[in-house]
């Protein structure tokens, strides 16, 4: 596809940003390591996760050789079909308590995920064609685009991935110059809309705000988890117990961990130095992607490297939050450390995304690579 | 409005978009960079400045206390043989968090076991109290036709495990029921009464008899182990472990050999056996007939059996040895012979006219003698051989109550003889002051009368008959009753003597005042007159004796008579210590149902005195 690299055997770095590269491989690695300590030496779990990111890897690698201009014509299709996708898990998916998951018979995905991905590259094509900053009909049909699927996984009921979907856009308005005093007026409204908001909650939603606030009244129910991780944190202080040691996790004291609260286990296997080192090669990625999406030229890469760039950065400081007893539970993995296929894969793809932008970053039109 | 104007005119102005996206960069990285430091500063704030604070919390998450429960001790008699033993025994348990479905386990289980209605309502009581991963017990000590049917069945029921364990086991059953004891299940009470940090891990503790009284030498104390559990509590691993120290072993002075002659001696009928080596207080047999296997009481014993026991006209849980009150009758006629000598109110050599009856001067009341026309010119030694009654009416009087009740109250009537058992009974000693303490009422001179021939008020006891006899036979010398003879740490230790009660000396003016009593005594069963001259014949070895039959109800402090069965009211005594020079043995029977002393209880004492002859020498003071 790459027909204007000529003959330079460039298929491996062929545009791929070294930097960029080398964080996420190292990340992945990390990753594994951090999940078979977490799982107690489970091979297995090790061994699925790490298809997941092999998946995911190859998936990067073609999509880092998309052409812009290509993503860009798919984008509406994709879009569509990702809230397609959040309308039939509404109508038949499965799930624990909550609708979440379409068995499409080889694989099992959560269409939630690739909303995350599709909203903001809906949105970046939208602004794609517009002046910036948007005016005000512009920013009222982007704000039906978020609000659509955002209420659909909302409903399913899965409160997190809705408020990280619906950020996921707002980065991408954000980015494109939304004037800061909208945004104000946008957070003194959403901060009035929050007792409207507990009224359409569901009880089990309510009650992890409710252990968030006060996770002591409830120490064996709802407070477990949060007490149990920050006990875990602590525990580790700045050296860690060791890999495979943590004796929150490995004795079950401390639950979900090796999904969501991986990183607590982590915090209490290598410590503060290794939540230094961590929190450094994740803001790493994130800096190195940053700088990616300010040398694109066109708008829609730009928008779209920057708005994954911040909802990687969300994704890691609402885990590192939660896990540390700054945030309620909420269902948000740590990018790439977390088991979990569809997120591992959506965020590879992601990059995949980001280092197509980086190939393409001298031309002005995405259009132009076709 | 100028933004405005120009957008319709240019539809993108790039560099100023450029410039926007870029400083939006900057900005949102500025505020990633800021939250990214104040989630580290929250990270070195838990894992820094509150490190020691969660190593604890996670120290005690992980590590919990578990309390290990210390051997019992065992119990031997005098010569090491085993009375009560600690057998591994097997019982069937069932971890809630393993059994899908407990009414068809359940079931599954009633047609392999024999599980009664007691059991199932206990095992559903701790089931519901129980956590997840905790075993709970369903049926003690499996029978081995129960263990091979659940072994080949065990498959069927997930959950559901065969445990072994150590239960208390009465090696000789009901023979030493009314003196050992049994150990039961610690219910609320007991809870409330013992110390927590001894008993954790404990499920039994000493119900009655010595099991109760020595419980604290028996049970130990618990040990501990640091445990690393999982979360739900279920162990993984010992970190560390103090271990339990073990409950002593108990050596009794009761020879098994005499215990078991004394509980055949009686060949079926009902009463109450106590031998004691006066020497040194040591109780050497004791038996309460009938008696009950204890071992059923250990596991928890069925609300049936426990019926009928308790409803059984025989009254097996009656421990007549330790508990029962006896009207002592004639058995004290040689203390009385004593008293009356010491006081100098009757000379040995002096004769009285026996003539069947008595009167007290201005008194119409006349008490007879239990032979009619009595039995002619008597001395202080024949009185007692022939057990004249009208001689002890006279003497009472003489001596009069204050001063029967001061010198009898010497040889312990009245008080508890402070034997090493649960329960003794006080007895009674008659006086003005017991009376008016007890009934309100003054004395009457009539009841000094009867007073002489051991009836009326008194109520004794087994022990309080052996330990006067012992004084008696020992003359005046007292070494207090006991039954714990040793202890041992341990069986490879060395049995540590307990020492008794330091003997003490019950000083008479003349110390010939005993032989006169023991002379009686001796001819009760050797002399041509004695009333049981019958068991006199063809013994080896002399022996002194008295006989006494109580026709009265038995009275026990603070106990309506007439609520005793019909066949406690009737009741044979022999007292009799032997060889009469130097005695080695002194020995109580009690029979119920009728009789006297001398057809009833004689007969008995000799059959066990003659058991005592045959073990004879290796009895060691």
């Amino acid at each position: 596809m790459n027909r204007g690299a000529g003959a330079r055997p460039t298929w491996l770095r062929g545009g791929l940003d070294p930097w960029l590269l080398g964080g996420l491989l190292l990340l992945a690695a990390a990753g594994l390591a951090i999940l078979y300590g977490a799982s107690g030496g489970n091979g297995d779990l090790v061994l699925r996760q790490g298809a997941r990111f092999g998946l995911g890897l190859v998936l990067m690698l073609v999509a880092a050789r998309l052409p812009p201009g290509l993503l860009l014509g798919w984008t509406p299709w994709l879009y569509g079909g990702a809230v397609l996708l959040l309308v039939l898990v509404a109508l038949l998916g499965e799930g624990r308590g909550a609708h979440r998951w379409l068995d499409l018979g080889v694989v099992r995905f959560q269409p939630s995920e690739i909303t995350k991905l599709a909203l903001p590259m809906m949105l970046a094509w939208v602004l794609h064609g517009q002046p910036l900053p948007p005016r005000w009909p512009v920013l009222a049909l982007l704000a039906a685009l978020v609000a659509l699927p955002s209420l659909l996984i909302g409903q399913q009921p899965d409160l997190g991935t809705a408020l990280l979907v619906a950020a996921s856009g707002l980065f991408v308005v954000f980015l494109a110059g939304l004037p800061w005093r909208w945004m104000l007026a946008a957070g003194i409204g959403a901060a009035a809309a929050a007792p409207v908001l507990w009224h359409f909650m569901h009880e089990y939603q309510r009650n992890r705000v409710r252990t968030f606030l006060d996770p002591e009244s409830d120490p064996l129910g709802q407070g477990w988890n949060i007490i149990q991780s920050k006990i875990a944190v602590g525990s580790g202080g700045l050296h860690g117990k060791g890999w495979m040691a943590g004796t929150q996790s490995q004795l079950d004291f401390l639950p979900e961990h090796t999904t969501d609260f991986v990183f607590a286990v982590f915090a209490e296997e290598f410590g503060f130095v290794g939540v230094l080192a961590m929190l450094a090669l994740y803001g790493f990625i994130i800096g190195r992607t940053l700088v990616i999406a300010g040398a694109a030229r066109h708008t829609y890469g730009r928008l779209l490297a920057g708005s994954i760039a911040l909802t990687f950065g969300v994704y890691v400081l609402i885990n590192g939050a939660m896990v540390a007893g700054l945030l309620p539970v909420v269902g948000v993995p740590m990018p790439l450390v977390s088991y979990g296929g569809t997120s591992a894969v959506t965020l590879l793809l992601a990059f995949g995304l980001v280092f197509s932008v980086h190939r393409h970053r001298r031309q002005s039109s995405p259009g132009a690579g076709l | 409005m100028a933004r405005r104007r120009q957008a319709r005119v240019q539809v993108k102005d790039a560099v100023r978009e450029g410039g926007l996206f870029r400083a939006r960069l900057i900005q949102a990285g500025a505020l990633l960079v800021v939250a990214l430091l104040a989630l580290v500063a929250r990270y070195a704030w838990l894992q820094l400045s509150q490190h020691e604070e969660f190593v604890t919390r996670s120290e005690s998450n992980r590590i919990k206390l578990r309390p290990v429960a210390p051997a019992r001790g065992l119990v031997y008699d005098r010569n090491g043989v085993l009375l009560a033993d600690n057998r591994p025994a097997f019982r069937i348990e069932v971890v809630p968090e393993r059994v899908a479905d407990l009414e068809a386990t359940l079931s599954g289980l009633a047609g392999l076991l024999v599980l009664d209605d007691d059991d199932l309502e206990r095992f559903r009581v701790q089931y519901a109290a129980a956590r997840r991963f905790q075993p709970v017990p369903l049926k003690f000590n499996l029978g081995e036709e129960e263990m091979a049917r659940f072994a080949v069945n065990q498959h069927r029921f997930p959950g559901v495990d065969v445990v072994s364990y150590h239960s208390r086991h009465y090696v000789h059953g009901a023979l030493y029921s009314h003196i050992i004891g049994y150990v039961g299940r610690i219910d609320a009470d007991d809870q409330a009464r013992l110390d927590g940090r001894r008993y954790a891990g404990s499920s039994h503790t000493g119900k009655t008899g010595l099991e109760r009284h020595y419980e604290d030498l028996l049970h130990g104390h618990a040990g501990l182990e640091h445990v690393e559990t999982h979360a739900a509590g279920r162990p993984l691993r010992v970190v560390s472990r103090t271990p339990p120290r073990a409950g002593r072993h108990l050596y009794l002075s009761l020879d098994h050999r005499l215990q078991s002659a004394m509980a055949a001696a009686f060949e079926g009928e009902s009463g109450a056996a106590m031998a004691v080596d006066p020497r040194s207080g040591e109780v050497l047999g004791m038996v309460s007939l009938p008696g009950f296997d204890p071992n059923p009481f250990v596991g928890g014993i069925s609300r049936r059996a426990y019926a009928e026991l308790v409803d059984s006209p025989d009254r097996p849980l009656f421990n007549r040895v330790v508990q029962g009150g006896y009207e002592p009758g004639s058995t004290l006629k040689p203390l009385l012979v004593v008293a009356g000598l010491e006081l100098d109110v009757i000379r040995a050599g002096d004769r009285v006219l026996s003539t069947g009856q008595y009167q007290l001067p201005g008194h119409s009341q006349v008490y007879r003698d239990w032979r009619a026309g009595g039995h002619g010119q008597v001395d202080a030694r024949e009185a007692i051989a022939q057990s004249v009654n009208t001689y002890f009416y006279r003497l009472a009087v003489d001596i009069g109550i204050d001063r029967m009740a001061a010198f009898m109250g010497r040889f312990g009537f009245g008080e508890r003889t402070g034997l090493d058992v649960i329960g003794e009974a006080r007895g009674v000693l008659p006086s003005r002051e017991w009376k008016q303490a007890t009934l309100r009422e003054p004395w009457y001179l009539g009841e000094t009368v009867i007073a002489g021939i051991g009836q009326g008020y008194w109520v004794t006891t087994m022990p309080q008959l052996a330990q006067s006899m012992s004084i008696l036979a020992r003359r005046g010398r007292h070494a207090p009753l006991h039954l714990l003879r040793a202890t041992q740490d341990g069986i490879d230790g060395e049995p540590i003597p307990v020492p008794g009660q330091a003997a003490s000396e019950l000083p008479l003016g003349d110390a010939g005042h005993w032989e006169v009593a023991v002379q009686g005594m001796v001819d009760v069963v050797h002399g041509a007159t004695g009333t049981a001259r019958a068991i006199g014949q063809g013994a080896p070895y002399r022996i002194a004796g008295k006989t006494g039959t109580a026709q009265r109800v038995s009275r026990r402090e603070g106990r309506n008579p007439d609520s005793l069965a019909r066949h406690l009211r009737n009741q044979a005594l022999f007292v009799a210590f032997a060889p009469a020079e130097d005695p080695a043995i002194v020995l109580v029977v009690v029979i119920e149902g009728g009789g006297s002393g001398s057809r009833a209880a004689a007969p008995i004492a000799r059959r066990i005195l003659d058991a005592w002859w045959a073990i004879g020498r290796e009895l060691q003071p």
